[in-house]
């Protein structure tokens, strides 16, 4: 019988299985951050229960830490006491904790790949929706709230209905493929399939012009699955997977073993059946830019804010939300994208805030200053990724042209430290949602590539970046 | 966790899609190192103005619903971030049963997790719902929405049923599962990190 990949490490993984009833799959890798974890560990401590395996566990400091200087006390007291709170949790249950002033701190779906310990195969979840990031090199990665955090940790297992499998192939060759990225294309896939098109489903993304991406291109696809209702979507690992892992900290020591085993097993079969196929050509997508409030409001840059109607075509539910959308983003229905003005750029988050998003976005920015009605900053992805920018000078490219240079965390992708846009104002963000608020009280979130937050920075409003590169 | 047992309520209608959990709980209320008192933050920027006054219209501040145990809304609940907290101010707000013709997946899972039913109907259903404005009956064990004279039948998974109906706690199930864990442990060549 032919398998999906999908299937393959499901079935690898399941430790009970029984007729009309959820299945018990075993846990590869449990991934904690202080906001949804701080309740499953008082749960253990009332059930006096330990942590069943420290030794596939890792935790770290990412939503709330401020990215500011860290050498100053922290002014936000409840902030503090929930990082206080992570950190004796894990002391008291022998958790590895990569602490707010640790050099392997980082957003914890941007290190788990940095440090090895995402590997391709395995179950890998984490109390945050964008665990999907790491199902970019061939693992069934996804999110689970604070119950389940506490089984992980109590049980090393989760009971969980086989979801059904969902083949999106993107084929063709990106016509500019510095200005058109990996953002784009996720962007164009959920604008087609919807922000429930995945509910249910596991996604794989397959097909050339997915097999022609970096590993990190690929986390920024995999990472946004959860905005298409996806609790996890995978890409099969290839040659350009094992050289990422090779020779990183956590890297396991029988590596090369490793990968001739994932090499004969992990893909999909041919022929193999998924529920559901979406086919995309890459050739025709231009940079994206989101003018609405869910991640499937999203125009072409040279295209026109479409009108409610034309948006939801004859569905009732869809126009209403396009005309609240509208109001909320203060936006009128046919303005060109590239007249749109911002007043905050945000480059960061577990999206896009890996070095190549930075080496992308300085590529643009070095030699031009940022528009003087713009604020722009640049929050790394992580303690290593913001010193290997720094090691190749990048910071200075940035703080020349008027960037803020952060440390690295969650930032204004969530607002939960101190970086929140103010009411009213718009931003351009390399972020994955653009939700009512999510950026801040009344704040107006667009997303788009770094290379597009770059140039916007510079103009001051929404440019075609192809036409700079 | 409490059995899920019988309720007699009058229906919250709240005919909104997408509703993503950053708006059931923003995350400024995401900092409290407890599970209880969510409820006063539920939809909070939808509730209140930026002085911190209830918003005149919004349903949710409508004395009518009150002691409303049931939310009908629609498709695509609770969609976006994976944020228990957004089932916790539900419940601490008094809801124990969402009723909506979709779901996200984390969000759907939370539910269970926290005694909280949720429901999936057409959209049909749900119109029909939304309108009623009499109390309704809701009971698991026999899966009916009692409206008056009519009733409404529901699906459920069968072992997520029996969880609520008599407030099993998962841990607890799967430490009895104690053997097929280690067996799986013994047999699998399972990678340490260190």
């Amino acid at each position: 019988m032919t398998e999906t990949l999908f299937e393959k490490i499901w079935n690898s993984h399941v430790v009970v299985e029984r007729e009309n009833e959820p299945s018990l799959i075993y846990i590869d890798r449990h991934l904690i951050h202080e906001v949804t974890s701080p309740q499953a560990f008082d749960g253990l401590r009332q059930n006096q229960r330990k942590v069943r395996r420290p030794d596939l566990t890792i935790a770290t400091i990412d939503h709330n830490v401020p990215t500011t200087d860290r050498s100053l006390p922290m002014i936000d007291e409840t902030s503090s006491t929930q990082i206080k709170t992570l950190e004796n949790n894990c002391k008291d249950f022998g958790i590895k904790l990569f602490g707010i002033n640790h050099p392997n701190q980082g957003i914890v779906h941007v290190i788990g790949p940095q440090l090895g310990i995402t590997l391709p195969g395995s179950t890998i979840v984490c109390g945050d929706s964008h665990t999907s990031t790491q199902g970019a090199f061939g693992a069934f990665a996804f999110g689970i709230g604070t119950s389940e955090v506490e089984h992980t940790l109590a049980t090393q297992t989760l009971w969980l209905e086989k979801p059904k499998t969902f083949e999106i192939s993107a084929t063709g060759k990106r016509k500019n493929s510095f200005a058109v990225t990996s953002k784009d294309i996720i962007l164009s896939i959920i604008k087609k399939i919807g922000t429930d098109g995945g509910t249910g489903h596991v996604l794989e993304y397959r097909g050339n012009a997915i097999s022609d991406l970096s590993m990190e291109q690929r986390m920024t696809i995999c990472n946004m699955s959860i905005e298409a209702g996806s609790r996890a979507g995978l890409i099969a690992p290839d040659d350009k997977t094992f050289d990422y892992i090779n020779n990183r900290e956590y890297t396991p020591k029988n590596y090369h073993d490793l990968v001739e085993t994932w090499k004969e097993n992990l893909m999909s079969d041919t022929n193999a059946k998924f529920d559901k196929s979406f086919t995309i050509d890459v050739e025709k997508i231009e940079p994206q830019v989101s003018w609405g409030t869910n991640p499937a409001m999203v125009s072409d840059v040279t295209g026109i804010i479409p009108t409610p109607e034309e948006f939801g075509h004859n569905n009732e539910i869809q126009i209403e939300s396009a005309k609240k959308a509208l109001a909320y983003m203060n936006l009128e229905p046919e303005t060109p994208i590239t007249q749109i003005p911002i007043d905050r750029v945000f480059i960061g988050s577990c999206t896009n805030a890996r070095l190549e998003d930075l080496i992308d976005a300085a590529e643009i920015v070095k030699g031009k200053t940022v528009n003087s009605d713009v604020s722009a900053m640049i929050v790394p992805g992580s303690q290593m990724v913001k010193h290997e920018a720094e090691k190749l000078g990048l910071d200075k490219i940035f703080k020349d042209a008027n960037f803020e240079w952060r440390e690295s965390g969650c930032s204004m992708c969530l607002g939960m430290n101190p970086d929140i846009l103010k009411p009213g104002e718009r931003c351009a963000s390399t972020s994955n949602r653009n939700f009512e608020g999510r950026q801040g009280s009344g704040g107006r979130t667009h997303l788009v590539s770094p290379v597009m937050a770059a140039a916007s920075a510079i103009t001051g409003h929404f440019v075609d970046v192809r036409d700079w590169c | 966790m409490k059995p899920f047992s019988k309720l007699i309520s009058i229906i919250t209608p709240f005919d909104k899609a997408n509703v993503d959990t950053d708006q059931i709980i923003p995350k400024q209320f995401l900092k409290l190192i407890t599970k209880s008192g969510f409820g006063k933050f539920l939809f909070y920027d939808w509730r209140f103005d930026h002085d911190g006054k209830p918003k005149n219209g919004f349903v949710l501040n409508d004395s009518l619903y009150q002691n409303s145990q049931i939310l009908v809304t629609n498709e695509n609940f609770g969609c976006g971030s994976s944020r228990e907290h957004a089932v916790w101010a539900l419940k601490d707000f008094g809801f124990n049963v969402i009723i909506s013709p979709s779901f996200a997946d984390i969000f759907y899972s939370n539910c269970f997790k926290n005694g909280v039913l949720p429901i999936i109907l057409n959209i049909e259903k749900i119109h029909k719902l939304l309108q009623f404005k009499d109390k309704v009956e809701l009971d698991l064990d026999s899966q009916k929405i009692i409206l008056g004279d009519e009733s409404i039948s529901f699906e459920i998974d069968s072992h997520r049923k029996i969880r609520l109906l008599e407030g099993l706690d998962d841990i607890d199930l799967t430490l009895k599962e104690n053997e097929n864990i280690e067996k799986f442990e013994n047999i699998s060549s399972i990678i340490p990190i260190f």
